[in-house]
């Protein structure tokens, strides 16, 4: 029997933007997939040739709007290697607090979409409640809730505000009682066992050829995460474990949401140390200078994967030339593969699952 | 033992009927002195069976306002209130402070007051406004019938489902069976409506709807016979009327001779699961599934064809969770406190509606609060759970009541 392709998208309740998954059917189950994507290019990486060094801060912030600072925090750091700038140690302190704030506020962002995408449209009340507190606390110390423009190449914009560490504490311990009430709401319920238990597998070599990193990749047992590999920042300082899936049924939508839930208490807990740990006082930022020769590579752990920059500057006051690596561009492409021979009604549990974000997507 | 505040539903319309035709024909009369032939057209309209036809009519009007402009709205705003409170939503308490007319200073409206009761009166207002869409390449007239055939048949089983020993439209001595056959006339209106819409998404949801039907009504059917097995009876009445004594007595609490305390227990867990498939709630409304079909069957109505098919999903909730009461729950029995003389007739405080609708509505809390905590389950699961779960449970479910009417329980 042959079957027919399904549009899901670009205008589609599964899609969580701009793009379009177009999938055959033979009766329920998914015979292929192809996922188009482009709906949302704006040509991240030419724009930013024509813009100043400090001013491309702002742009990139636009690229994931759930989780921005982490993408102008990678555009600075590859900046500032290329200019070869030393950040401040306070400086670096706040990026990594900043960071781990953002990642939690992306990874609730996801929770509340993964909810309605398997029906559960409390999940996504709930986990939207909570993710006000950690917006709460990004517009504290940036000013704003989303497109937060804060770090700059050499530093970051401002300074901690009065009581900010009291006011972290309270959120997090707040938080935490808050995970377990939705682990009881989803990770407890038969239900969602059975929705996403070996439902969407990739197998470690699999994801690994096709260039899936973060917490999908951690999911299929692989021990990669960029804050323990390639320590950026003051991450080498800080003590704690990177989420990997340790039993059975790797690479499922099920341990990828375990790996991605158990990250927001991680984050929890590397912010209570960076609190810890971080010097009271001190420069925050230092003087970058207004044109730059050479070129500059950062990766970071990005809430979705490994966020890559590279740029190339030539004498001028802005980038000869920007490449950007988007963790959910390679891990669309592996989606076929964990696709083929589930039912249509796993899509949306192995699409939420992955975490999507177009905006960085098409870039 | 509680009263019925209508005691007769049919009397009681027939004789406001009669009242209202006894003063046309007067009318008609007199004119009949001037036109001959209106004496005769009077004489006739005032006679019994054209009475009683039309208060049919009646009966089945006033019927229907109580289910859907009373109970529908009223279980459509419980819902969303219950699943507001559930997940800690601002939400739709505001909008009869946002009436047009609303008569006192308009600046001064709060806007976190009020019972939000007439948002649903606001959504139907809208849905009437909007355009009626046909798709084109769409097979017309069956598009056009299958939100008549969904309405109707849920419709049609509130003719046969009494609110109280006196508040029903119709007493037929099958009642039961009648109303199981109009509520699994619904399925096939969702296939029509899915096939017809010439869409993807409603094509699957409806095939979806009619690979799950049998999933569900088997057991739904099983269980019935188990019941008969207990009743010897399939009129709602004579099943009730069974309940209505004390099973044990625990010291002040009497506790009643209810099918659900008893060998039935089985059969009235396995009848409510399926009777939240039959009502599309949650776990089980994988014929919609807004997540992975946009809107499932429903996706090319429009306007207020799409809101009868949403809203009757609320009524075929009222419909599923009296049909349980009535079944598993006593129904509408429970005690009567005391007895007022309003102008020489008692009336009963308490009476057999309230204790019914009480039932009702809580089954109905039920339903509504499992159906936002558990998320949906998939198409082949639901066979599964069908067919390996529910079906062998209702068969043991007739087994357990063969034997324990063997023994005479």
């Amino acid at each position: 029997m042959p079957g027919f392709w399904i549009n899901m998208g670009p205008q589609h309740p599964m899609t969580h933007g701009l793009w379009n998954m177009k999938v055959k059917i033979d009766g329920e189950t998914i015979t292929d997939a192809k996922p188009e994507i482009g709906y949302l290019h704006r040509g991240y990486e030419k724009i930013m040739e024509v813009r100043e060094f400090q001013k491309n801060v702002v742009l990139t912030d636009r690229l994931c709007y759930v989780s921005s600072l982490t993408w102008s925090h990678a555009y600075c750091l590859a900046a500032e290697k290329m200019m070869g700038l030393e950040v401040p140690v306070r400086g670096q302190w706040i990026r990594v607090l900043a960071l781990e704030i953002q990642r939690v506020a992306s990874h609730l962002m996801w929770l509340a979409a993964y909810g309605p995408d398997l029906g559960l449209l409390t999940a996504l009340l709930w986990a939207l409640r909570e993710r006000e507190l950690w917006l709460d606390l990004l517009q504290l110390l940036t000013g704003a809730r989303m497109n937060q423009n804060y770090p700059r190449i050499g530093g970051v914009r401002n300074d901690l505000p009065e009581n900010f560490d009291g006011m972290c504490r309270r959120v997090i311990t707040h938080f935490e009682g808050k995970l377990d009430e939705y682990e009881k709401l989803l990770h407890d319920s038969k239900i969602f066992h059975l929705r996403t238990l070996g439902v969407g597998r990739i197998s470690a070599e699999d994801a690994i050829n096709w260039g899936v990193t973060g917490p999908n990749l951690r999911a299929c047992g692989v021990n990669v995460d960029l804050r323990r590999l390639d320590p950026y920042e003051t991450y080498d300082e800080l003590d704690f474990e990177a989420q990997v899936w340790k039993g059975s049924s790797a690479g499922d939508s099920y341990a990828r949401f375990v790996c991605r839930f158990n990250e927001m208490r991680t984050s929890c807990d590397i912010i209570l140390q960076v609190l810890e740990k971080m010097p009271t006082s001190g420069a925050y930022r230092t003087k970058e200078p207004r044109r730059a020769e050479g070129d500059g590579f950062a990766r970071t752990e990005d809430s979705r994967g490994e966020a890559l920059f590279y740029i190339l500057g030539d004498g001028d006051d802005r980038p000869y030339r920007v490449k950007i690596r988007s963790p959910i561009f390679c891990s669309m492409a592996a989606t076929p593969l964990m696709l083929r021979g589930n039912k249509l009604a796993d899509l949306v549990a192995i699409l939420g699952s992955i975490d999507v974000c177009v905006g960085e997507m098409d870039k | 033992m509680s009263q019925p505040l209508v005691p007769d539903l049919f009397a009681t319309c027939k004789v406001l009927t009669g009242a209202i035709l006894w003063v046309v024909q007067q009318i008609l009369l007199a004119l009949g002195a001037v036109i001959p032939p209106l004496k005769d057209l009077g004489n006739w309209l005032a006679s019994d069976p054209v009475v009683s036809a039309v208060t049919w009519l009646v009966v089945m009007t006033v019927m229907l306002l109580w289910a859907v402009l009373i109970n529908l709205l009223t279980m459509m705003w419980v819902e969303r209130k219950f699943y507001s409170r559930l997940q800690d939503r601002y939400g739709i308490m505001v909008s009869i402070w946002s009436l047009p007319i609303w008569p006192f200073n308009r600046k001064d409206r709060p806007t976190h007051k009020g019972w939000g009761y007439l948002q649903n009166v606001a959504d139907g207002m809208k849905l009437l406004q909007k355009e009626n869409l046909t798709p084109r390449g769409a097979d017309s007239a069956m598009f056009h019938m299958a939100p008549v055939l969904i309405a109707s048949s849920t419709l049609m089983i509130f003719v046969a489902l009494p609110w109280s020993s006196g508040f029903v439209v119709a007493k037929p001595d099958l009642s039961l069976l009648f109303i199981l056959a109009a509520f699994s006339i619904a399925p096939f209106g969702i296939l029509i409506a899915g096939w017809s819409a010439n869409n993807k998404y409603t094509l699957v949801g409806g095939m979806r709807a009619a690979a799950q039907l049998m999933a569900y009504e088997i057991p739904l059917i099983l269980c019935v016979i188990a019941l008969v097995f207990t009743t010897g009876s399939l009129d709602v009445y004579e099943i009730v009327a069974q309940q209505e004594r004390t099973l044990v007595t625990l010291g002040p609490l009497a506790i009643p001779a209810w099918n659900l305390f008893g060998p039935q227990a089985l059969g009235a867990v396995v009848f409510a699961v399926a009777m939240m498939a039959e009502m599309e709630r949650i776990p089980f409304d994988i014929p919609e599934a807004e997540a992975e079909l946009v809107e499932g069957w429903t996706t090319e109505y429009s306007g207020m064809r799409f809101g009868l098919l949403f809203g009757f999903k609320w009524l075929r909730m009222i419909a599923g969770a009296g049909l349980i009461s009535i079944l598993y729950l006593g129904g509408w029995t429970g005690p009567v406190f005391t007895v007022v003389q309003v102008a020489g007739i008692p009336v009963p405080i308490i009476p057999e509606e309230v204790w019914f609708m009480l039932r009702v509505y809580l089954l109905s809390v039920v339903f509504i609060w499992i159906s936002w905590s558990v998320p949906r389950i998939r198409i082949d699961q639901i066979l599964q759970l069908g067919w390996k779960r529910l079906i062998p449970l209702s068969l043991l479910a007739i087994l357990l009541a063969a034997g324990a009417s063997l023994v005479g329980w």
